[in-house]
């Protein structure tokens, strides 16, 4: 008896233990995640007094936007806060505390305001990146000036314009209305987002109605004999192929022998159809079977057909749990970022998507891009991208849930 | 093909090696003048007056399992049936080749005859769909749709198109209701889930929901066994009023609730049907060991 205790103490510790290690990690995870990604959401912005000059932007008296100098706008305002940057060296690396994006600012605000040419403007511009990370505290000012990419005197005129209140973090605005860039300041997750929109809604559209469609043959109206056996051997298989063959097959049948675009959501949203098929057919089927046989029984006895006993009876009951199944298929879907990769979806894609068969890229395969980029800005806004990614995914389970709930109640 | 191959050894060598304790049994209870084996003939009356159904030599196998053999009965217009017998004796197996019920069984397989005022209805025309319309089945579990009270009852005959609108649906549901003697206590909550009522009146609801289809024949496959007394004995009452309109074939655990409801009584044992007659010669005279032994409670 003693043993016997003692062996189920034992059990029960290292079943605790094992839980407790797995909430421990999964903690560290989003700890970490948080503590990096956080900071993505602001950004450090200048403050800078900027004279829209009629005779710097429009020299011939005609205004075109697509030439003007607006960067020249913005390099004489900063010698402007800073006039001790006078020789040619100094000057360039004063031009590098503001962000390119700065003159895109200046442009976007003439376009649309062209009253203001020859209007001196108090303007908030994105700092460049690296003094993003200075401010951040990502970037130690002690180490040897070699090491570091921020010069002595940048850091310099940096913290001169912090004692003047120039410099101020702000919410980044572009992180979530921006495609990618090359800039870590100005780049921004929106074309990424649509791109998964557009692949999901793609592989929703189509995953869903044949899945079910396949897992009610199966299970109601299929003989049962070797092919049956045979198919759900292998749907059972094809939910554990591994997703990069799917990306494989999606370029020699969808890109190479169907001619559709590359890169495109269009291709990306079929061959995640692929991927969640298996998925969404096991739990539909899982589903079917978990309707009770007496409310078949019953239908029948009352001389329903065998297709009205699925359309009234079966089909509502084992809706939610089709749904589930659905949505859990589409946050893996939403997390897939091997099979995109082989279709071309990891393109740097600056421009936002704006249909499906435009180039495109994914959330997972922008972490994935990000991830390999070298500027240090680049990691936070990974961990950025991570969070929204994970929000997604929570609340497209939570819709799962919420669903259930609402349908079962119904029934 | 295969029915030649499975059939013909089977009979012979089932009934003997299953029956032999039985008639050990038997034979330690020796009376004069009781048929004591277990052969192929039924003992009794399988005939009736006014028969509506009739089956001759039916025989069932779920795959090789021979699970009814050879069974003849007639049931009567507006007569109350009762199959009663041990657990697996076939007599539920039996209830669904009525209305076709072991067709959604894949490995069933159903010979012999069962004609339906006069018709077979395992003919080729036959569709199973509108037989089980004329011969309908409670279930030994009440089974109601997830679904309002009211659609429990109207589902049947929406899908059979009984009723032109809905003032006709709705009244079919008011009758049915009120044959089930369920009306008094839910016409006030017709939208609330049919699930949500006790068992005896879920029973209840699934007869008018039987009824609602107006069937000619109506299969009960112990419909009060997982019921209290109370709502037994009112299930048993609507039943002495339903056989009024249609023919009522009960299978029964309980030799109680059999003596009560029906007027003839079938006793089956290892898939043959043993013994069929009026229910008071069975209870009182039975002309069959086997029928005696398990109405008295020595075997089942």
């Amino acid at each position: 008896m003693p043993r016997r205790r003692r062996k189920e103490f034992t059990f029960k510790l290292l079943g605790m233990v094992a839980t407790a290690i797995g909430i421990v990690f999964l903690g560290l995870f989003f700890a970490s995640l948080i503590a990096e990604g956080t900071s993505a959401f602001k950004q450090t912005f200048l403050k800078l007094d900027i004279e829209l000059s009629e005779d710097v932007l429009a020299p011939d008296g005609e205004l075109d936007l697509a030439y003007a100098d607006f960067d020249g706008l913005v390099r004489t305002a900063l010698r402007a806060e800073i006039p001790e940057a006078s020789g040619r060296r100094d000057r360039r690396e004063l031009y590098r505390i503001v962000s390119v994006g700065a003159a895109y600012q200046l442009r976007d605000l003439i376009a649309q305001n062209p009253d203001l040419l020859g209007t001196t403007q108090s303007l908030w511009v994105p700092a460049s990146s690296n003094v993003d990370m200075l401010i951040k505290g990502n970037i130690d000012a002690n180490i040897e000036e070699a090491l570091r990419p921020l010069s002595d005197k940048q850091i310099g005129w940096v913290r001169q314009l912090q004692d003047q209140g120039r410099l101020e973090s702000r919410f980044n605005r572009a992180l979530f209305t921006n495609g990618d860039s090359r800039e870590p300041e100005l780049a921004g997750i929106k074309g990424a987002v649509m791109g998964s929109v557009y692949m999901l809604l793609v592989t929703m559209a189509l995953s869903f109605p044949i899945g079910v469609a396949a897992a009610i043959y199966l299970e109601e109206f299929a003989p049962r004999n070797r092919w049956s056996d045979l198919i759900e051997v292998n749907i059972n298989n094809l939910a554990a192929v591994p997703s990069i063959v799917f990306g494989l097959l999606g370029l020699a049948v969808f890109i190479n022998w169907a001619a559709l675009p590359r890169a495109a959501p269009l291709v990306g949203g079929l061959v995640l159809t692929l991927l969640t098929l298996p998925v969404i057919i096991i739990a539909s089927r899982a589903a079917i079977k978990a309707v009770p046989p007496s409310i078949r029984e019953a239908a029948l006895g009352l001389g329903a057909s065998q297709t009205q006993v699925v359309f009234h009876h079966v089909l509502p009951l084992a809706l939610p749990g089709m749904l589930t199944g659905a949505i859990i298929g589409m946050s893996r879907a939403l997390g897939e970022s091997a099979p995109l990769l082989m279709i071309g979806m990891v393109a740097f894609i600056v421009d936002v998507p704006g249909s499906l068969t435009d180039p495109a890229t994914a959330l997972p395969v922008q972490i994935f891009l990000w991830a390999d980029s070298p500027e240090r800005a680049f990691a936070e806004r990974t961990s950025a991208a991570i969070i929204v990614l994970l929000g997604f995914l929570l609340v497209m389970n939570l819709t799962a849930v919420i669903l259930r709930k609402r349908m079962e109640r119904k029934w | 093909m295969t029915e030649t191959s499975t059939d013909k050894p089977a009979p012979p060598a089932a009934p003997e090696r299953q029956a032999e304790p039985v008639v050990e049994a038997a034979v330690l209870h020796e009376v004069p003048g009781r048929v004591t084996e277990l052969g192929g003939v039924t003992v009794g009356n399988t005939k009736c007056e006014n028969p509506f159904m009739v089956a001759e030599d039916v025989n069932v196998y779920y795959g090789d399992n021979h699970a009814i053999q050879n069974v003849s009965l007639e049931i009567g217009k507006k007569e109350v049936i009762a199959l009663i017998g041990p657990s697996g004796c076939g007599k539920s197996t039996f209830l669904r080749c009525l209305n076709r019920m072991n067709d959604t069984i894949e490995t069933a397989r159903v010979t012999g005859n069962i004609t339906l005022d006069g018709k077979d209805i395992y003919r080729k025309e036959q569709d199973p769909v509108a037989l089980r319309a004329r011969v309908g089945m409670v279930f030994q579990k009440p089974n109601p749709f997830p679904k309002s009270i009211y659609d429990n009852v109207a589902y049947g005959p929406r899908i059979h198109g009984l009723a032109a609108d809905r003032a006709e649906l709705d009244n079919i549901v008011h009758t049915s209701l009120e044959r089930a003697g369920l009306i008094n206590e839910v016409k006030d909550r017709l939208d609330e889930p049919g699930t949500s009522l006790s068992g005896g009146q879920q029973q209840r609801l699934c007869i008018a929901r039987t009824i609602a289809v107006n069937p000619e024949v109506i299969l009960m496959d112990e419909p009060c066994s997982a019921l209290d007394p109370i709502a037994t004995a009112r299930i048993e009452d609507l039943m002495d009023e339903l056989c009024e309109d249609y023919a009522i074939v009960i299978v029964t655990h309980s030799m109680q609730q059999a003596a009560r409801v029906s007027r003839r009584v079938a006793y089956f044992h290892l898939g043959l049907l043993v013994e069929v007659d009026e229910t008071d010669r069975i209870f009182t005279n039975p002309q069959h060991k086997l029928t005696e032994d398990y109405i008295t409670g020595r075997i089942g």
